[in-house]
């Protein structure tokens, strides 16, 4: 995406104090992080200058890239001290705005951490540093027949900081669950400079539960410094089926009764109608043409467990009027299937000068009329929209197809995904499946929250940023002090509740 | 003991308002199976939450379920059951290690103690299975927490924190859960006199392998699970699979092929597995001596037997693995030190990494040591500002958790 920069997109004021000290602090960083570590120089800092949502964009204050644990620690001392604010970053794949830099913060990359510390197979654990990319995981472990199990489709460049970050999930997660799940322990510098040890190779860890806040913070509680995950043992086999279908409504039917059958499939995704052509034109996957919504199936386990689902499938697929059915007959064929679905976006790309992504989940059975209504909001914006869905678990991702050179399609793009995130809430969804509040959504959270779900929401924030430098202008639509959400207007005196029972 | 029934959502905002403007601590209970776990409550005021019951919603091909907190696991069951279905994390009833007659634990009680059973090492925790919440802040205030769909990154991730937090942080009155299908078959191969260590590389290699394992138990010699009366004269080493059936029985025969040169294999099926597991979620072993200190402790599977052997060489006490090792229940049979052997245990466990919980103790011993594991001063840092954040008078549950908290 390209185009207009930020019209609508109120940061926090920058702090004149900040700004006029650039030379100092960045002297200061230099004494903390030398080297090649603190990039100031504006043609430099141009390549961090937005993520995966490029209609935003900010030069950092400055950006710092340190490469050891105790560096991150003086940097945040140092900016808790001073005051300055901090954005973490770790490939910059966020496609809503997560690692979008502050004209007076610190831009703080995590690239440099890429080690991979420890793989224990008898523990079924790696440890790692954040900056190593989701497919290097992997990649790591393979050789013996493991893997990690959520698979972004951004996994070759995203890092496993961002996506404990995002909570990242992938095609697998209906099975094997999103980071969150797949995570055992981190090490987390909070902005003070302490560091934490939370959980490690064993399952659940004690006391409150930090890894379940960290996972989907969003850069907002603290830097991820190093992860512990679980992986797995990559399954015997994994076959899919391509399953053509007239109407996408049947394809909505087909998932709710191959669900209500009691079948978990490792993956199960839908295109309609132009994703599929548009998929199809760019890497060939074989895609029937003539129908309105594809699904693909992916089941996996042993051979015997995989073709006996196999059957029950199609025979769903054909109860719920399938009008092509296609199982892969080999490991390349499979990868074909997929590689169709994992290219659909940048396919998208090819076919409009820019296109915007969207990220609700919804109850399964809300998908007809989800559909119905963005047909609708589709013709009313004068904008194309192609979808690619989780099916499964009922995440949608609408691409809003739009051209940045024409004045007023960016605004009508961001107006149309702001009512298709609308209609996710009101049937009972949310706004953001997998690719987090960041910028984009930021302004959207009272449609799903309250002004006191979101200040309890914060002051868990304060609980780890006092002083609410870590990240801030993502996730909240409104910022206020800790000591203001800290107070509490509770008048007593009255006689209590004669009504309750009580014994 | 004043003792408050709300029998709404209102109602619990009208106490915890009046709590904070008197001072007055609450006493956080649903189900009361577990309400000698953890550091005794000094509250006046007992708030029974278990009238906030009922399944509200429940659509089976969602794989979703919202209910209050006080509603009986018993009746979850018997939902899903209906469906085919199950909680994945399997969740248990420790009612019976505390003396009281099985199947009093709800749902509110599981996922404010995030209590999994042995699937836990497969399918995940409670916390993973707990997708939304209303609850009541120490502030007196209504908040909600995630949502009814799996996948969700709006805002944090409150239901996490909710999760093992012990009613010291809100009141939930409404909870929301995924389900998922029940395995059709259920197959347990049962491997005889494993030495501890040994047994910890059996589960090891059957957990890395492709068999899919859902649960992975070893119970050494002379341990008898209290509600059964089988007698178990031989260490067993126990390896679950569970699905449809033609995938059921490749996998426990691929199991059986994979650790035959260990010891002589036999499999189980589905109504005696269910039976043994059950057994082992509920700790059974252990609901004799209701006096008798009881640890729970969580670690990196393959360090389980060396924390075993390192407390049974200065303590006599009677122990068994779930979670392939990485879960042991450890029952001291006396107590000389009067710590609940918390000084030997914590010891051991904190030679590798991992926690320690004291599950069961007498008042006086709870009183006195750390139940759940000490904090570096970080941490505690952390978990005391957190507290704080949703309950700044330290009106829920206080000292349930830490001191403090
Ligand atoms: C083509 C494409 C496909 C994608 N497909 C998927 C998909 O299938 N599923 C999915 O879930 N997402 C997807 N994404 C989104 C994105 O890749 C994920 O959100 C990813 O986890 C971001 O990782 P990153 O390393 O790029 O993080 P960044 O974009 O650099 O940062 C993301 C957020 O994490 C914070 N952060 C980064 N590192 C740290 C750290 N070490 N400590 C604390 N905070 C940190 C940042 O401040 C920011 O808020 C896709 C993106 C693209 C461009």
């Amino acid at each position: 995406m390209s185009g207009d920069p930020q019209s609508a997109l109120v940061m926090p004021d920058l702090d004149p104090g900040i700004l006029e000290r650039r030379s100092d602090i960045v002297a200061q960083l230099r004494t903390l992080v030398p080297g090649e570590g603190v990039i100031a120089d504006e043609n430099e800092m141009r390549a961090f200058e937005s993520d995966g949502l490029t209609a935003y964009r900010q030069l950092p204050f400055v950006v710092v890239l340190p490469e050891t644990v105790e560096q991150v620690a003086a940097v945040l001392r140092y900016c808790h001290e001073t005051g300055l604010k901090v954005v973490p970053r770790g490939a910059g794949t966020s496609l809503s705005g997560g690692a979008l830099p502050l004209g007076d913060g610190v831009l703080l990359g995590l690239g440099k951490f890429s080690q991979i510390i420890d793989i224990d197979y008898d523990n079924r654990t790696a440890t790692v540093q954040p900056g190593v990319t989701n497919l290097a995981i992997t990649k790591a472990v393979e050789g013996n027949g493991f893997y990690y199990a959520p698979d972004p489709s951004s996994q070759i460049a995203c890092t496993i900081g961002g996506n404990v970050a995002e909570n990242s999930g992938g095609v697998h997660c209906l099975k094997y669950g999103l980071t969150t799940n797949n995570i055992l322990g981190l090490q987390v510098v909070l902005i003070n400079g302490d560091i934490v040890r939370i959980g490690g190779k064993h399952l659940d860890s004690d006391g409150y539960d930090l890894l379940g806040l960290l996972a989907g913070s969003e850069g907002l509680l603290g830097i991820v410094t190093e992860v512990t995950v679980r992986i797995l043992r990559k399954p015997e086999t994994a076959r899919a089926v391509l399953i053509g279908f007239p109407t996408s409504e049947d394809a909505g039917a087909c998932v709710a009764a191959i669900i209500g059958a009691g079948i978990i499939a490792g993956g199960m995704e839908m295109m309609d109608r132009l994703a599929i052509h548009a998929a199809e034109e760019f890497v060939h996957a074989g895609y029937p043409l003539d129908v309105e919504a594809l699904l693909i199936v992916e089941l996996d386990g042993p051979e015997a467990e995989v073709s006996d689902l196999l059957k029950r499938v199609e025979k769903i697929a054909k109860a719920n009027k399938a009008s092509v059915v296609r199982v892969s007959t080999s490991e390349a064929e499979r990868d074909t299937f997929w590689a169709g679905r994992k290219a659909a976006f940048p396919a998208v790309g090819r076919i409009s000068p820019d296109y915007y992504c969207m990220d609700g989940t919804i109850p399964r059975r809300q998908l007809p009329r989800v559909l119905s209504v963005m047909r609708e909001l589709s013709e009313k914006y004068g904008l194309r929209v192609a979808n690619v869905f989780h099916a499964g678990d009922g995440n949608l991702h609408p691409l809003i197809l739009y051209d940045a050179n024409v004045p007023g399609e960016l605004e009508a793009a961001e107006n149309f995904g702001a009512d298709i995130l609308r209609l996710c809430v009101e049937v009972g969804g949310v706004l953001t499946g997998e690719h987090g509040v960041g910028v984009e959504k930021r302004d959207l959270m009272y449609e799903m929250f309250s002004e006191t779900d979101l200040e309890q929401q914060q002051r868990v924030k304060c609980a780890f940023d006092d002083k609410g430098l870590l990240n801030p202008g993502k996730v909240f639509p409104t910022l206020h002090r800790c000591a203001e959400l800290g107070r509490m207007h509770i008048h007593g005196g009255k006689l209590p509740f004669p009504d309750i029972p009580r014994f | 003991m004043d003792i408050l029934k709300p029998r709404n959502e209102d109602e619990c905002i009208e106490i915890v308002k009046w709590a904070v403007s008197e001072e007055q601590p609450l006493e956080i209970m649903s189900g009361g199976t577990k309400r000698k776990l953890g550091r005794p409550v000094e509250a006046a005021t007992l708030v029974d939450i278990s009238a906030l019951a009922g399944i509200s919603l429940y659509e089976p091909d969602e794989l979703v379920m919202t209910a209050g907190p006080g509603t009986s696991l018993v009746d979850i069951e018997k939902a899903l059951q209906e469906n085919d279905q199950e909680l994945a994390f399997e969740p248990a009833d420790y009612g019976p290690l505390f003396g009281k007659t099985p199947g009093a634990t709800t749902i509110g009680g599981i996922l404010a103690g995030n209590i999994s059973g042995p699937r836990r090492l497969k399918a995940g925790a409670a916390r993973d299975h707990f997708l939304g919440a209303r609850a009541v802040s120490g502030r007196g205030e209504l908040f909600k927490a995630g949502g009814r769909v799996v996948k969700n990154v709006t805002g944090y991730d409150l239901c996490k924190v909710l999760a093992g937090s012990w009613g010291t942080l809100a009141i939930m009155t409404e909870t929301t859960i995924k389900v998922l299908p029940a395995g059709q078959k259920i197959f347990t191969v049962l491997v005889s006199d494993l030495a501890d260590k040994d047994a910890a590389t059996a589960m090891a290699k059957a957990l890395g392998s492709t068999f899919e394992v859902s649960g992975a138990a070893h119970i050494p010699a002379g341990l008898t699970p209290g509600s059964g009366t089988d007698k178990s004269d031989m260490a067993v080493t126990a390896l679950r699979v569970e699905g449809i059936g033609p995938s059921v029985e490749y996998r426990a025969s691929g199991l059986v092929e994979l650790l035959a040169n260990e010891r002589e294999c036999q499999i189980i099926k589905t109504t005696d597995s269910q039976k043994f597991w059950r057994n082992v979620r509920d700790c059974s072993y252990f609901t004799q001596n209701t006096n008798r200190p009881l640890w729970r402790i969580s670690v990196a599977p393959t360090d389980g037997p060396d924390i075993v052997a390192a407390v049974r060489s200065r303590a006599d006490i009677s122990a068994f693995y779930d979670w392939a090792g990485g879960l042991v229940w450890m029952e001291f049979g006396s107590d000389p030190a009067g710590d609940g052997g918390a000084a030997i245990v914590r010891e051991a466990v904190n030679a590798t990494g991992g926690h320690a919980t004291l599950i069961r103790a007498e008042d006086d011993i709870r009183a006195g040591v750390e139940v759940f594991h000490p904090q570096d001063p970080v941490l505690a840092g952390v978990t005391a500002r957190l507290k704080n954040s949703f309950d700044p008078e330290n009106i829920l549950n206080p000292g349930r958790m830490y001191g403090g908290v």
